[in-house]
């Protein structure tokens, strides 16, 4: 199968490959998908509480092309965007961005999952670590 | 120079040998009689062109030239053997013996005999892909009319002891078929010394043209007989009318010379491109798997699985390599391969695994090539891989809840 432009600058280029400390209060991840399936994707956001803006993003993904150039583009285009505006990110949107084939749709499906695992886990833990985060706030 | 792409997906098909070609070309424009046409010149030279070719195919498997029937390519051999031997031997029984690691055109050629009112059965494989002789002796039944087994898997390359099941096959009376299409050239094929009844082999797999097979029947000891699936002029013994296709013969024939010719030079060659392909990729990358037998394997053949890496986004790393992948990604079906599954390979592995097939025009400066970009993309690929991460971490991935998507 032929690969679009975009996936291929994505899959040799890729934005924001990487780890942050998942027990970094601030820091939401998202693991999604199975070994066995052939894709697993974790993305990772840093917010600032003040703002509730995400400040950076990094990820990591075992998978195809189009899974990696996914996860990839929404890195890039959750840095900047609130944790109210990442919400909004449609899968749709991902499929065409990077001019992904109908056999790859749900490789995009699976980067939304990510998003969503990712804001949800970082608003649980500031939820649950709202004491930690009062204190951070108070000694910054 | 290196010349990219580079062809190392020989299990699929081969490059036409050009001695092949320049042998099949005349047969286009200047001898394009009908080999059935018995009153003129023109079908005497088409005739004894095809008749010199089935010498040349006989000769690679130790058969006879009037044993070798003409098809389209192995599929349709394939489906001639287990169709044509199961209508034809109806009375006698109606069990099937085969193995799950055949080719699709054997397992599916076998579920329509199950809806026609055939029973089959589909044997296990060990570990390597190994099926032994052992087991086909205690399948067989007295209702037992053909055992299918494949000389060597297109997939993973290992050779099944095709012999020993041809001694059981002989012991107990039940015809002997076994696909052949990875194994010419590659092995030496004997059908008497081996017992086989049918073998298949297809043209193309050994540096002929696509759109040719045959499939050997024996004439004596015993005589097998086949109920056609093609109907029309009688050609082939009446066992596969239409009018025989001329150059396309004349190329197998060519091809099948050239492989029996240079077996031993080029088994040599190819084992020794294989080996340093294999060790230079599996010694620098741990947590690598050969799947498939350590020894008992085609000279070309190594598939291999790289841990915490998915196949087809290897292949797109590695793009200026042709090979084929077992991850569910690369298949029509989006299921991983079936022949890892029968290994007891786990799916995440067989999602990982690459097939690389070395042939006849590959390199020393190929495979070198190969072996570098193959080592430098795993590795890039595993820090972007979020399954190495945590095992370096120490984290066992199997005590993790995954959600299977």
């Amino acid at each position: 199968m032929p690969y679009s432009e975009q996936i291929l600058e994505h899959y040799n280029n890729p934005r924001n490959v990487g780890s942050f400390d998942a027990k970094d209060p601030f820091i939401g991840t998202g693991l999604v998908g199975a070994p066995e399936c052939g894709d697993v994707m974790r993305l990772q956001i840093r917010v600032n509480p003040e703002t509730g803006i995400i400040e950076d993003a990094k990820f990591k993904t075992f998978g195809c092309g189009s899974a990696i150039a996914s996860s990839s583009l929404a890195t890039e285009w959750l840095k900047g965007k609130t944790v109210e505006e990442a919400m909004e990110i449609k899968n749709t949107e991902i499929v065409e961005e990077l001019a992904l084939p109908p056999v790859k749709v749900h490789c995009s499906v699976l980067a939304e999952d990510a998003i969503r695992a990712a804001i949800k886990n970082y608003q649980e833990k500031s939820g649950l670590t709202a004491e930690v985060r009062d204190e951070t706030l108070v000694l910054a | 120079m290196l010349k990219l792409p580079v062809y190392l997906d020989n299990n699929s098909t081969t490059r036409t040998d050009p001695r092949v070609v320049e042998a099949m070309l005349p047969f286009f424009t200047d001898h394009y009689g009908n080999a059935s046409s018995r009153n003129h010149p023109f079908g005497w030279e088409a005739e004894a062109a095809v008749d010199e070719a089935r010498e040349q195919i006989a000769a690679l498997i130790g058969a006879t030239a009037k044993e070798i029937i003409f098809t389209s390519g192995a599929t349709e051999s394939n489906n001639l053997a287990l169709k044509g031997v199961a209508a034809m031997y109806r009375k006698k029984g109606n069990h099937i013996i085969t193995v799950a690691t055949e080719h699709k055109c054997v397992l599916d050629s076998s579920k329509r005999l199950e809806r026609d009112g055939y029973s089959v059965t589909y044997l296990p494989v060990d570990a390597d892909g190994r099926v032994s002789a052992e087991q086909v002796r205690a399948a067989i039944t007295d209702k037992t009319i053909l055992v299918s087994v494949m000389m060597a898997n297109n997939e993973i390359g290992t050779i099944q002891p095709i012999a020993a099941i041809g001694k059981v096959c002989k012991e107990k009376g039940v015809l002997f078929h076994t696909d052949a299409v990875q194994a010419a050239g590659k092995i030496k094929i004997d059908v008497i010394a081996m017992g086989i009844d049918l073998l298949s082999l297809s043209a193309h797999k050994m540096y002929g043209p696509k759109g040719i097979g045959c499939l050997y029947v024996r004439k004596k000891d015993p005589r097998v007989r086949l109920e056609p699936i093609i109907d029309g002029g009688g050609h082939e013994r009446g066992m596969r009318s239409g009018t025989l296709p001329v150059p396309m013969i004349v190329g197998f024939g060519k091809a099948a010379e050239i492989s029996r010719l240079e077996f031993d030079e080029e088994v040599a060659r190819t084992f020794r491109l294989r080996e340093k392909l294999r060790k230079g990729i599996m010694e620098a990358l741990p947590e690598t798997y050969l799947n498939g037998h350590p020894t008992e394997r085609l000279p070309g053949s190594a598939n291999i699985s790289f841990a915490y890496v998915e196949g087809e986004g290897l292949m797109m790393g590695i793009k200026d390599v042709a090979v084929s992948s077992g991850s569910a990604c690369t298949s029509a079906s989006l299921e991983p391969s079936y022949v890892l599954r029968a290994l007891g390979v786990g799916d995440e592995l067989a999602h990982s695994s690459i097939r690389f097939g070395v042939g006849r025009f590959n390199t020393e400066e190929e495979i070198d090539f190969v072996t570098k970009l193959v080592v430098k993309e795993v590795s890039r690929l595993r820090e972007m891989s979020p399954l190495y991460e945590m095992a370096q971490a120490g984290i066992d991935l199997k005590s993790i809840a995954w959600a299977a998507h």
